[in-house]
């Protein structure tokens, strides 16, 4: 009696695991049936070489490029400003900082993360545009500029905190043979420790990349909304997900084409996003390797 | 010569310069914050909380989208909760060497980056056309309990991972079974940890506006949601649709809303920050 209800209990348990399995089918299925719809009506060499973006509009046009050149420039963006702010604080926090400052800074980082993305997004629009147009002329009340700034400002605590759990990684023997060798503690740390957990720091910054090309509400208010094929900052772009965005918020008839370009532009960030993290886990498989 | 010097030069400038960028992103948060409070502090009164939506900037309020934000979330947390500490006890204590949870593992892994917008699709096509919820608080519930699910379950095994083995051993030894053992043994003394993780993952869930943009939830509902099958806006989505209008009027009230939103999401990540120590106090084992 007891072996059978507790069998029971382990199944009922081990469901629970399984939906999350069904998720990730249900994403996979969900997405690929839409777009199958949709590359039913559009060649698949049209969406992806063809340079406008006009679905919502009469003359229809279905490249995919000027949302990939919108999103590749907000993110870039981002991760240039997140990528070295980030590591230097990694260094500093890992390798200078006393207890007592890294214990009233972390939580304060930690903040960071916790605002929601809609808040970055009023404060990328009210307050950075209007503080950058002071002295870029030429900028649009919408522009990449701003959102990936903001972004970048978004995605440091991502990078900082597990670029320094790397860092701590890194055997103390390493940085006693650097100071031994007469190595200042500057050094020390880029020459030695940074290169030592190399691997750690890049699945740091691949996951800022995930998150910057997965990131909504900030391009959506502060970058603009209009399919825009073009590498110059301050002009306004729109993003994949600004995109799904800007279909959602509008009356779209279901199982219209319009409807399905929204798979269809889900389908290509799914897939980048998907990549990215698997680089990441198997980047951090091999660095787990190297110290355990 | 001179390049030891200017090492030790180059040396104790990074200090200085490590300090400023760690401080950077802190400055920059609170010139932003100071900036939303005196934009908006002042539009917030009783009547800011308690007015329903309006075109009239001065008369909207923001009646539907809190309680639109208190639905979901009493919702999100019954579907996902049970949920999470299921799949986090039956990974933890159950599968850790089969392979289905193997499976479940590197799935949950992934899930944890998928783009958010992503599960607005699902959403979309899943609960909203077919399960026929449409756009109701129903339907966005269940796609926000989806997105969470993998931060409480991480959680939940990273709580249970803690208890020490003596304990499972000490239970197993008066005769428990597994069950019994987790139920009143391992998840009692897991409850802190799992109780933060939980909060974290509803305060996230708090601040998601775009899969519910992608549901449907809408920016205009003219009444107080009483069922979970009615239509809602939630604070986040409010908060967007004030932004995008150009008149200066509604961005103060865009400010006066984030100020709200901002307080319960501090609120919620303080009671769970409150709670990690407490819990890492307690236990010494």
């Amino acid at each position: 009696m007891k072996r059978t209800s507790e069998k029971i209990i382990e199944i009922i348990l081990a469901f629970c695991g399984l939906v999350t399995v069904l998720t990730t089918l249900g994403i996979i299925w969900v997405l690929v049936s839409e777009s199958w719809g949709f590359f039913a009506v559009v060649p698949i060499n049209e969406f992806l070489f063809d340079s406008e973006w006009t679905p919502l509009f009469t003359q229809k046009r279905y490249g995919i490029l000027p949302l990939l050149s919108g999103t590749f420039l907000t993110t870039a963006i981002a991760i240039l400003t997140a990528v070295p702010l980030g590591i230097i604080i990694a260094v500093y926090l890992s390798e200078y900082a006393n207890r007592d400052f890294r214990k009233v800074i972390k939580p304060a980082l930690e903040i960071l993360a916790a605002v929601p993305t809609v808040v970055y997004g009023f404060f990328a629009l009210t307050v950075v545009t209007p503080f950058l147009q002071t002295f870029i002329p030429g900028l649009g009340s919408f522009n990449a500029l701003s959102a990936g700034l903001v972004m970048g400002i978004m995605i440091i605590p991502v990078i900082s905190s597990l670029s320094e759990d790397a860092l701590y990684a890194v055997p103390k023997s390493l940085r006693e043979a650097s100071y031994g060798m007469g190595a200042t503690k500057f050094q020390t740390s880029f020459k030695v420790v940074v290169p030592a957990a190399s691997s750690g720091i890049m699945v740091s910054i691949i996951l800022g990349i995930a998150r910057a090309v997965g990131e909504t509400m900030v391009v959506a208010i502060a970058a603009g909304q209009q399919p825009n094929l073009t590498f110059d900052p301050r002009e306004a772009v729109e993003t994949i997900t600004a995109y799904i965005v800007q279909v959602s918020l509008g009356d779209v008839q279901h199982g219209s084409i319009e409807y399905k370009t929204i798979f269809a532009a889900g389908i290509t960030l799914f897939l980048f996003t998907f990549l990215l993290n698997n680089v990441s886990f198997w980047l951090k498989k091999k660095y787990q390797e190297k110290y355990e | 010569m001179s390049s030891i010097r200017t090492n030790r030069l180059i040396d104790s400038i990074f200090k200085y310069v490590g300090i400023a960028c760690t401080l950077i992103g802190i400055i920059v948060l609170a010139i932003f914050l100071g900036d939303i409070l005196l934009e908006g502090i002042e539009r917030i009164d009783w009547d800011f909380l308690t007015n329903l939506p309006s075109r009239r900037a001065e008369k909207a309020g923001i009646l539907t989208a809190w309680t639109g934000t208190a639905w979901i979330l009493a919702l999100t947390a019954i579907i996902a909760i049970p949920l999470g500490i299921c799949a986090g006890i039956y990974l933890q204590e159950y599968g850790t060497k089969n392979r289905l949870a193997y499976l479940i593992e590197l799935n949950i892994a992934n899930l944890a980056g998928v783009p958010s917008i992503i599960y607005g699709l699902l959403g979309l096509q899943i609960f909203v056309r077919t399960f026929q919820f449409g756009g109701s608080l129903l339907a966005g519930a269940f796609t926000l309990a989806l997105l969470i699910l993998p931060i409480i379950i991480v959680a939940t095994r990273e709580a249970l991972k803690a208890v020490p083995n003596s304990l499972r051993e000490a239970s197993y030894g008066m005769g428990a079974t597994k069950w019994q053992t987790i139920w009143y043994q391992i998840l009692p003394a897991a409850s802190g940890g799992v109780l933060t993780g939980i909060i974290l993952a509803l305060s996230r869930a708090v601040g998601e506006t775009a899969p519910l943009i992608v549901i449907g939830a809408l920016a205009y509902v003219p009444f107080v949601a009483d069922n979970p099958m009615d239509e809602f806006t939630v604070l986040p989505i409010q908060i967007f649709n004030w932004v995008s209008r150009p008149q200066e009027a509604f961005l103060v009230n865009a400010a006066a809303a984030i100020i709200i939103l901002l307080a319960i999401t501090f609120v919620m990540n303080g009671i769970a920050v409150y709670l990690r120590n407490r819990w890492q106090k307690k236990i010494s084992w």
